[in-house]
């Protein structure tokens, strides 16, 4: 049962980040991603410190707000100070990291978060915490805020598909039709706040940067129809977890660094295969 | 108090392992610093964070391999496996469609992975090594043995020296790769070269402030030192300047408590300096150019003022109602640039008319002259419709210096008349 729940964990991280990370990959964004999974430790500190619980809720609420806010910040070092793009993001990911690793080790020694912790993530663990449902069912607390996030996912990606597309693609024309970009950019940041910060407790940053980057990446490499990505890109990220998983019990190692590692060698595989048919596309036309 | 005894504890008991700790972590940060430059001019800013997370694999391999806990070894594999991330970085890059930020996040995240994986197999096999690599990996400068110090301290300044020997190639492949090609610099190996010392100087720069921070020591010296200077010798030595003092005032707080971790509080401090110089940077700070934007705007009010005042005014009278101005002008700030206008003692204002001085009066006929001017030029070099070269014209009015409008009087052959029959007051 231990099994099954984590396999269904990390399946849902894997179906929210593929989803996300389909939209980072087009829009180059990735690298975001990967900040705003670091920049949420000051608002998960914030949060803790301001509720005084470690519960979920007013915790996600802190970290998704400094995810936002890291764009937000991001943004402004790009805008206003006129910072390159890539040296926006490192300066202020590692900043608020920073800032969040000095709160937490020097107010919250009963946070229970350190920097390993956010690295590496407790996805063995996560069968103990277990929530109720009906007399004789239980479920993770995890797994289920997991299944809520995936269904607030989807239904937005669903509802703003066209928007998101659109701004993708074609940012110019969107602004002449007169598409907000801006609401629909900080529509898709939300999500990956929300995203990152809920599957960072469980598998990791790490984990999640893989997430977000690895099946979409290989899912572009074998079509371009964004649809199409996404369905495959979140099948790619269930497969790797799910061999992931075993791989790590076979060898008794970590489970998310497992499925980090299945992601790398299905990549490779991929990656091999697209090179080979576009290198024989080559000759043809030669 | 606290602090006050917490310094003078620093310089009586084991003053010496401080300083010498504080005296490497300043050596590291500045070599990371130097290097770091050229990551932020080559615009690979993120690299630095795909190369200290991809060194995991390579400090834990090195360890199986060896059995020792021994920093030379740590560093020989972290810089294999570094310098592995980066070919796969380069050649995915070549090899597919995928943009470079998701190849980088794939890279780092699969590369520490693997680490993990790895580094779980040696915890679970029982060998107790983690505790040494641990500070490999989350940077704990302030607990770095005087042998590690030494070390690190001698490889740092070598690759200073290297990044100082080679200022000129490494500046050339960072700004224009085909020319420094062109002029006979072997652009492979120099490429290589500037690689291998970032590497390097991740994999020392990890020790003082953890992998996650890695990046920061590299880019924001380099992206403070950007705001103050423009030349690249100039901004290498600001940059690790910086790097340097941070590192030290880094290890110096995390020394005053007991709970205060080192390489984050490098980076609180690095991070103040360069948004110190973001602000407040000369010329490109942020200040400055407001300042600059102000004062742009100052002077294009007031040239237009007077060309409207010389235009209404009738020939020779040189003195216009107040209430014509504001009928000509749509500017709100008028009045205040009316007032700026007459402390200088370029207009007067008389019962409601506005007379211009002579000074006034030359400055409008030059912004008027440059207006015509450009409209001349635009109608002859890029053959444009009269009725569209107004609104450039008036913009670049304000704009073009003596210089330029020599230039375009010899260009033009000193003509006459503008494209609208108006003459040109010389």
């Amino acid at each position: 049962m231990n099994d099954l729940y984590i396999i269904i964990t990390a399946c849902l991280v894997a179906i929210n980040c593929a989803i996300v990370g389909s939209f980072l990959v087009m829009r180059k964004m990735v690298m975001i991603g990967d900040a705003i999974s670091h920049a949420v430790l000051p608002g998960i500190f914030f949060a803790y410190l301001l509720s005084g619980s470690t519960s979920s809720l007013p915790i996600l609420i802190g970290a998704a707000a400094s995810g936002i806010f890291a764009t937000i910040l991001i943004e402004w070092f790009t805008q206003k100070a006129r910072l390159q793009s890539d040296a926006s993001i490192g300066v202020s990911y590692t900043l608020l990291f920073a800032i969040g690793i000095i709160l937490i080790s020097k107010f919250g020694e009963n946070a229970d978060i350190d920097q390993q912790c956010v690295l590496y993530g407790e996805l063995e663990y996560v069968w103990l915490w277990l929530v109720p449902i009906g007399n004789h069912f239980f479920i993770p607390q995890q797994t289920l805020i997991l299944l809520s996030l995936t269904l607030i996912i989807i239904t937005g990606v669903i509802i703003g598909f066209k928007g998101l597309f659109i701004t993708t693609f074609d940012p110019n024309f969107a602004i002449s039709t007169g598409v907000a970009i801006g609401f629909w950019h900080y529509f898709l940041m939300g999500g990956v706040s929300l995203t990152t910060v809920v599957s960072f407790e469980s598998v990791g940053a790490i984990l999640v940067v893989a997430f977000l980057s690895g099946p979409p990446a290989i899912a572009y490499l074998l079509t371009e129809n964004l649809k199409k990505m996404i369905i495959l890109s979140c099948f790619f990220g269930i497969l790797c977890a799910i061999i992931g998983f075993y791989t790590a019990k076979l060898f008794d190692v970590s489970i998310a660094g497992a499925i980090s590692t299945i992601i790398g060698l299905v990549f490779t595989v991929v990656f091999i295969i697209s090179t080979q048919k576009k290198s024989k596309i080559d000759v043809i036309s030669y | 108090m606290i602090f006050l005894q917490s310094i003078s504890t620093l310089f009586s008991n084991d003053y010496y392992t401080f300083w010498v700790v504080a005296a490497g972590a300043g050596i590291i940060c500045f070599a990371a610093g130097t290097v770091g430059t050229f990551s932020y001019l080559r615009k690979r800013a993120l690299l630095g964070d795909v190369i200290s997370h991809a060194v995991l694999p390579g400090v834990v391999i090195s360890f199986m391999l060896t059995g020792v806990k021994d920093s030379l070894y740590f560093l020989t594999g972290a810089t294999i496996s570094g310098l592995i991330s980066i070919a796969i970085v380069d050649y995915v890059q070549s090899k597919s469609k995928l943009k470079p930020d998701t190849i980088l996040a794939l890279t780092l995240s699969v590369f520490f992975g693997v680490g993990i994986v790895l580094l779980t197999k040696i915890q679970h096999s029982g060998n107790g090594a983690q505790s040494g690599l641990d500070s490999f990996l989350f940077g704990k400068a302030a607990s770095m043995s005087l042998h590690d110090v030494t070390l690190f301290s001698i490889i740092a300044i070598i690759n200073t020296i290297c990044i100082v020997l080679f200022i000129r190639p490494f500046s050339l492949i960072s700004f224009d790769e085909e020319y420094a090609k062109g002029i006979g610099f072997n652009v492979k190996f120099i490429k290589y070269f500037l690689a291998m010392l970032t590497v390097i100087t991740v994999s020392i720069g990890i020790q003082s402030v953890g992998i996650v921070l890695m990046a920061a020591l590299l880019i924001t010296p380099a992206s403070g030192a950007r705001f103050l200077t423009n030349a690249i010798p100039k901004m290498i030595f600001y940059a690790g300047f910086f790097a340097c003092i941070s590192g030290i005032i880094g290890v110096f707080i995390s020394s005053t408590g007991t709970s205060m971790p080192t390489g984050p509080w490098i980076v609180v401090v690095l991070s103040s300096f360069t948004l110190l110089a973001i602000f407040f940077g000369k010329e490109k700070g942020i200040f400055a150019r407001m300042q600059t934007r102000k004062s742009n705007q100052i002077k294009i009010n007031n040239e237009n003022i007077l060309k409207i005042v010389y235009k209404t005014s009738k020939e020779g009278t040189i003195s216009v109602p107040i209430q014509d101005i504001f009928k000509e002008s749509s500017d709100k700030s008028i009045r205040l640039t009316l007032k700026r206008l007459e402390k200088n003692n370029i207009i007067s204002r008389v019962k409601g008319m506005i007379f211009l001085h002579e000074n006034g009066k030359i400055a409008a006929r030059e912004v008027i002259r440059k207006h015509r001017l450009w409209e001349i030029y635009l109608s002859k070099y890029f053959q444009l419709e009269a009725d569209h070269l107004h609104d450039d014209a008036e913009g670049i009015e304000h704009i073009i210096t003596p210089e330029i409008e020599k230039h375009l009087i010899t260009l033009l052959d000193r003509p006459e008349k503008d494209p609208h029959q108006s003459e040109i007051p010389y």
